[in-house]
């Protein structure tokens, strides 16, 4: 994983970017209702996958934007970039 | 029964040219059943296996390990070890295993090569001072060696340290904890196993966990590469796997694995005497028994399993270390490597039961482990043959991201993770 693939600025060096972790956890929508196991799994509970995740990344030294990625992680090889709102692809 | 390691087991084996000593450990097929199984053969899940045997009077154990011994973060980490931890129950946890570590060679019959060098951690801003002051104050409070050094001192202490106050990050102060030291790391898991073996537990390598067998909420036995075993306790220590092994058996831990580096320079004469650690600058560095300098590097901020790192955080150490050590400047680098390391939100390891009954986790030990080796497997050990944790690993429990009682070392354990 040297170049990244910025779906606003294209393919850039990867030390532009910064990784924001797994993506796709949504934030509760009654956070007052929530239990404390309920808050364990939305703030410290991570799929940590070996293999293909969905992760969210920041051009951090480039647009500043926020994007989407799903990567390999057992050989950080790229497999596609999408846009933040942007639902993930099935397979 | 083990022959004993001595100068004349020495000589007398260089009768025959050193081709007739015992075998370390055996290399034994797995047994139908045990009464508990490893997942792990690293240094902890050795030393679990081995405090098991000794002092909780299990005998039928297994370590199971999909590589070789001692082949992941054991033999790939800095050697570091210390326990000028910050907070109580850390404080607790790693002198703990310190004290073990100054006996650790005697109990093995075995040189894990314990050097007590002293660790000297160096302050490059005011807060750095006053973090490191109050730390100095903790320790000490919990019975910890530790001293505040000013500059001129931490330059006495360590002559090849830039203390010039032109450099980018001046040093302003240091702690040092003399206790601490490195040991040698491979021996830790050789000596650890060596011991195990001959308390009869198995110590079976290549063997990979496939599948958790469970009846409800209680675990019955594991599916590996080489064929079904049977248990009604598993103990996993599998560092920076622990996710891909607590999904095998539908239970989520809060660990992010992530890629830490280290390199080794050429060999050199003998040059620095201690291990200085920089936490603004995350630069660390020590020179092992062979002369080469050890030198630690950051983890990545994506997570990974490739064990490789980016280029980007070598090179950021290497400035850090050529500022604070211009007499580094012309020295060329041998290796560079990787492991994955499993790092908990707080920073802090986690030894503790699930909600799984017979299944336990020793994992999230980040960035630090190796320092806790012996008392980690000390007090996993209790924590399997009793079900419940010991006194001082009780902190360390699964449920604290639950009732959010965290033991927040992130920052406060001397060293950026």
């Amino acid at each position: 994983m040297f170049l990244i693939n910025c779906p606003y600025c294209g393919e850039r060096d990867q030390q532009e970017f910064k990784a924001g972790g797994e993506a796709h956890i949504e934030r509760p929508k009654q956070p007052t209702e929530l239990s404390d196991d309920e808050w364990a799994e939305y703030l410290f509970m991570r799929k940590n996958i070996k293999g293909v995740q969905f992760e969210r990344w920041n051009h951090a030294h480039g647009c500043r934007k926020w994007f989407n990625m799903i990567r390999d992680t057992s050989n950080d090889e790229i497999k596609l970039v999408y846009k933040m709102g942007e639902k993930p692809p099935s397979e | 029964m083990k022959n004993k390691y001595s100068i004349f087991s020495l000589i007398k084996n260089a009768f025959s040219h050193h081709e007739n000593w015992q075998k370390a450990w055996k290399d034994p097929q797995p047994k139908k059943e045990y009464d508990a199984v490893i997942v792990g053969g690293g240094g902890h899940g050795l030393a679990t296996a081995y405090y098991l045997a000794k002092k909780h009077n299990l005998k039928n154990i297994a370590v199971v390990e999909k590589g070789w011994i001692g082949g992941g973060n054991t033999g790939r980490n800095t050697t570091i070890i210390r326990s000028n931890y910050l907070w109580d129950a850390s404080a607790g946890l790693y002198d703990h295993a310190l004290k073990i570590w100054e006996g650790l060679s005697q109990e093995l019959n075995y040189n894990v090569m314990f050097s007590q060098r002293g660790v000297m951690n160096l302050a490059h801003n005011l807060q750095d001072v006053r973090d490191l002051k109050r730390r100095t104050h903790a320790n000490r409070l919990n019975g910890i060696d530790a001293v505040y050094l000013s500059t001129e001192e931490v330059k006495k202490f360590c002559p090849i340290i830039n203390t010039s106050p032109d450099i980018r990050y001046p040093v302003l102060g240091g702690t040092l904890q003399r206790r601490a030291g490195t040991a040698r790391h491979d021996a830790v898991a050789w000596g650890y196993a060596r011991g195990a073996d001959e308390m009869g537990v198995d110590i079976i390598q290549n063997c990979e966990v496939k599948a958790i067998k469970r009846n409800g909420d209680t675990v019955e036995g594991l599916e590996t590469t080489k064929g079904f075993i049977k248990t009604k306790k598993i103990g996993v220590v599998a560092a920076g796997h622990s996710s891909v092994i607590a999904n095998m058996a539908g239970l989520r831990l809060p660990l992010e694995s992530k890629p830490l580096q280290a390199l080794v320079s050429e060999p050199v004469k003998p040059i620095i005497d201690t291990v200085v650690m920089s936490n603004a600058v995350h630069a660390y560095v020590s020179q092992s028994d062979k002369g080469e300098l050890v030198i630690g590097a950051g983890t990545d901020d994506y997570v990974s399993y490739s064990q490789k790192g980016s280029h980007q955080i070598v090179e950021g150490t290497l400035n850090a270390i050529l500022e604070l050590y211009p007499i580094f400047s012309r020295m060329r680098m041998l290796r560079q490597w990787g492991g994955i390391v499993d790092i908990c939100p707080d920073a802090s390891p986690i030894l503790s039961k699930t909600t799984i009954k017979g299944l336990y986790f020793n994992c999230g030990w980040g960035t630090g482990g190796f320092k806790a080796t012996p008392g980690s497997g000390d007090l996993f050990a209790h924590t399997i043959a009793n079900d419940e944790p010991h006194r001082l690993n009780a902190a360390f429990n699964l449920n604290r991201f639950v009732s959010g009682d965290l033991v927040d070392e992130h920052g406060a354990a001397a060293v950026a993770h």
